[in-house]
């Protein structure tokens, strides 16, 4: 039995399927919330699931020119680091699965690694709409990368821990300091929202300008594959902000664990989404600019703030 | 960094009808741009000879699925000039009406268009759903949405009944609202200014000397409007104002665009609440005696141009096109150079480029490399070629 457990974490919960699961349900919560903010009906909640399962079964083309192997397994690798960052998260119990020190910085690795295949993935696949968009998808990483980073750095000093877990039960038992992480915490949000390339900074795979950006020349189930992480991707950017900023299930577990994971979950989904019908998509160079302009000195200040802090409760 | 080069086009996302841009890019930014055209003709100047003046109507009509008005309006200024028919004002006022309805219709597409462009799906939502007050109206007083049918030869086919009169009013007063909201967004929100100041240039001086026509030459601030330079129907008794801006931008051209929705609604209501008395169509003779005629019509997307020329039969000797995107597309080349990839949509969505009314006959050749005009007799031996490669033998007709 106990040589199962850990197989059954990794494979059903919170592992692939509740992963999978979960993403595809927040990905109708967005487009439904979405739709209703911009006036229209949006999709029926099977919606996500639906074109998961046609698109398994569409036809796989690899372009002549595109590195085969690579250009096959890189939606694996993004999904796989996905998946692994969340063990480090906690879930439903105060404390992670598999929690040590210095895990924070090992989870914000994981979560570089799909955008890393996205960069291969568009390199690899050869065509000019690819090639741009792989280019934009590097830039971008250097644009919001140091803000995220910087704001996660700021909970962390203040709890005084390197780990996911730590920091949550220190929210937990202060709750009264959550408060006072609003700013790092808007800051992480729009990070985030750069990171899941999401409006206005879905700017890699801007359909007006390149089509389908790094995906261009993706079908079928490598496809499949690829928008699934970005949904994985979007549950675990939410319970890594939920976590650090938020106090993670606070101090529960169980059932009573899980329905507070799901509601901060949603909660966060719903600010994203909030982003997204704002704005109108920005241009790369304006993307660069405002991160480092404003965002990153916003996460500064709030680390500045948090040393602050830190030294008056002693 | 080594250059690249990028098709947009003839199949592409952020256009509506096929076209193709070819873009060499250096990084983001655009060194070079060229325009190719001729995806789209479907050789209506030539089936136009074939029919009769009236059936011509039906077939002008679909030149374009959004100025279907000017279009006909335009043609049918022509025949009624060869005719020497005096058309009732209250026909000359219902024409104004449905031109003033449709440039609300047009310049709210535009706007959604505009926003979906940039990536604010939210506006474009927004627009094409306060749009359907303005279709809904056009079908209440013709009939149909789109293609409204109520030009005929000597006048119009419908009249408006005062209960029309009153919906219409309402629904216009609703879009006011709707239309200063708008303006307020496009003029404050941070993105969508981000997006469009200083986008696309278009200096006056070169405005002028690439003949750009309609709301993009408004917002390089040249006031030309047909309305207001040569009054056609009945626009020189209505009191409007010619929008211009001079930003010489993509925002420019979003606000002018904004702005004349309020002078349309203004016009609008001064049609209806001052619509003259009498018939709304007098009988035009079927054969037209020999002549020419061109007219200019200012329709939402800039002037549109018509010549016509009859030979005393039923049908005309000749009908010439010329759709104001035709005017702006010599623009679009100068004001993609130099700018960003990501600005490409919106530059060439800025011009409310209409291909099905502008394409000819062009055949662009990848291989060469050069582009080559095909007259009606190479394209009649074109097509009986491919037809008897497929064993049809169409010679004889």
């Amino acid at each position: 039995m106990e040589s199962i457990l850990p197989l059954a974490y990794i494979i059903v919960f919170p592992g692939f399927l509740f992963l999978a699961v979960y993403g595809l349900l927040l990905q109708w919560v967005d487009r439904k919330l979405c739709a209703v903010m911009q006036n229209r009906m949006g999709p029926p909640w099977f919606q996500p699931y639906a074109d998961f399962i046609k698109l398994l079964a569409k036809e796989v083309i690899v372009p002549d020119y595109a590195e085969s192997r690579m250009f096959r397994a890189l939606p694996f690798f993004a999904m796989a680091a996905v998946m692994t960052a969340l063990v480090s998260i906690p879930v439903w119990t105060p404390g992670a699965l598999f929690s040590f020190q210095g895990d924070l910085i090992a989870v914000i690795y994981l979560l570089t690694i799909p955008t890393v295949t996205f960069f291969l993935a568009g390199w690899s696949s050869t065509s000019p709409y690819s090639t741009v968009g792989s280019m934009r998808v590097l830039t971008q990483l250097f644009a919001y990368e140091v803000p995220l980073m910087l704001a996660l750095i700021g909970p962390a000093i203040l709890a005084g821990s390197w780990s996911v877990s730590e920091i949550s039960a220190f929210f937990a038992a202060h709750p009264s300091l959550i408060p006072a992480q609003l700013l790092g915490f808007g800051a992480a949000l729009i990070a985030l929202q750069g990171k899941l390339e999401r409006l206005p900074f879905d700017i890699p795979h801007a359909k007006n300008e390149i089509v389908g950006g790094q995906f261009t020349e993706y079908s079928g189930r490598l496809l499949d594959f690829f928008l699934l992480a970005v949904d994985m991707e979007l549950v675990v950017g939410a319970a890594l902000v939920n976590a650090v900023f938020l106090g993670g299930t606070l101090g529960l577990a169980g059932l009573a664990g899980v329905g507070v994971f799901l509601v901060k979950t949603l909660f966060i989904t719903f600010l994203l989404a909030l982003l997204k019908v704002l704005m109108a998509r920005i241009r790369i160079e304006q993307m660069i600019n405002f991160c480092w302009k404003y965002l990153a000195p916003v996460a500064m200040a709030q680390v500045a703030f948090d040393i602050f802090l830190k030294s008056k409760l002693g | 960094m080594s250059k690249i080069t990028i098709p947009l086009g003839p199949q592409h996302p952020a256009l509506k009808e096929p076209e193709n841009f070819m873009l060499v890019l250096e990084g983001e930014q655009i060194s070079g741009a060229t325009v190719n055209l001729g995806y789209n003709h479907r050789g209506m100047e030539k089936a136009a000879e074939e029919r009769t003046y009236i059936q011509d109507l039906y077939l002008i009509e679909r030149v374009c699925g959004i100025c279907s008005h000017s279009h006909t309006t335009c043609y049918i200024t022509n025949v009624e000039e060869l005719a020497k028919a005096e058309t009732p004002k209250r026909a000359l006022a219902i024409r104004a009406l449905f031109g003033e309805l449709e440039r609300v219709h047009s310049h709210l597409l535009w706007l959604g268009v505009a926003g979906y462009e940039m990536g604010f799906e939210t506006l474009f939502m927004y627009t094409w759903r306060d749009r359907e007050q303005v279709l809904d109206c056009l079908e209440l007083l013709s009939g149909n949405r789109v293609h409204y049918s109520i030009n005929t030869l000597g006048g119009v086919r419908r009249d408006i009944t005062a209960e029309q009169k009153a919906e219409v009013l309402k629904r216009i007063q609703y879009l006011k609202e709707r239309t200063n909201y708008y303006i307020k967004l496009a003029t404050e929100e941070p993105t969508v200014l981000a997006r469009t100041q200083n986008v696309g240039k278009l200096p006056l001086d070169v405005a002028i000397e690439r003949g750009a026509v309609g709301p993009t030459a408004r917002a390089s601030g040249l006031a030309r409007d047909v309305r207001k330079d040569e009054p056609y129907l009945i626009y020189n008794e209505l009191d409007f104002k010619v929008i211009t801006h001079d930003s010489c931008d993509v925002f420019g051209r979003l606000v002018v665009r904004a702005l004349e929705l309020v002078e349309s609604y203004k016009m609008i209501e001064q049609i209806l609440n001052n619509l003259p008395e009498g018939p709304i169509a007098v009988k035009v003779p079927m054969r037209i005696a020999p002549g020419e005629a061109v007219n200019h019509y200012e329709a939402p997307r800039g002037e549109d141009i018509h010549y016509l020329k009859s030979n005393g039969t039923d049908k005309p000797e000749r009908l010439k096109v010329r759709a104001p995107t035709l005017a702006n597309l010599q623009s679009v080349a100068y004001m993609l150079e130099g700018g960003w990839l990501a600005d490409v949509p919106l530059v060439i969505a800025a011009i409310d480029p209409c291909m099905s009314c502008t394409d000819r006959a062009a055949v662009w050749d990848p291989k060469k490399g050069k582009t080559q005009v095909y007259g009606w007799e190479e394209l009649r031996k074109m097509s009986i070629e491919q037809y008897r490669r497929r064993g049809v033998d169409f010679t004889r007709l």
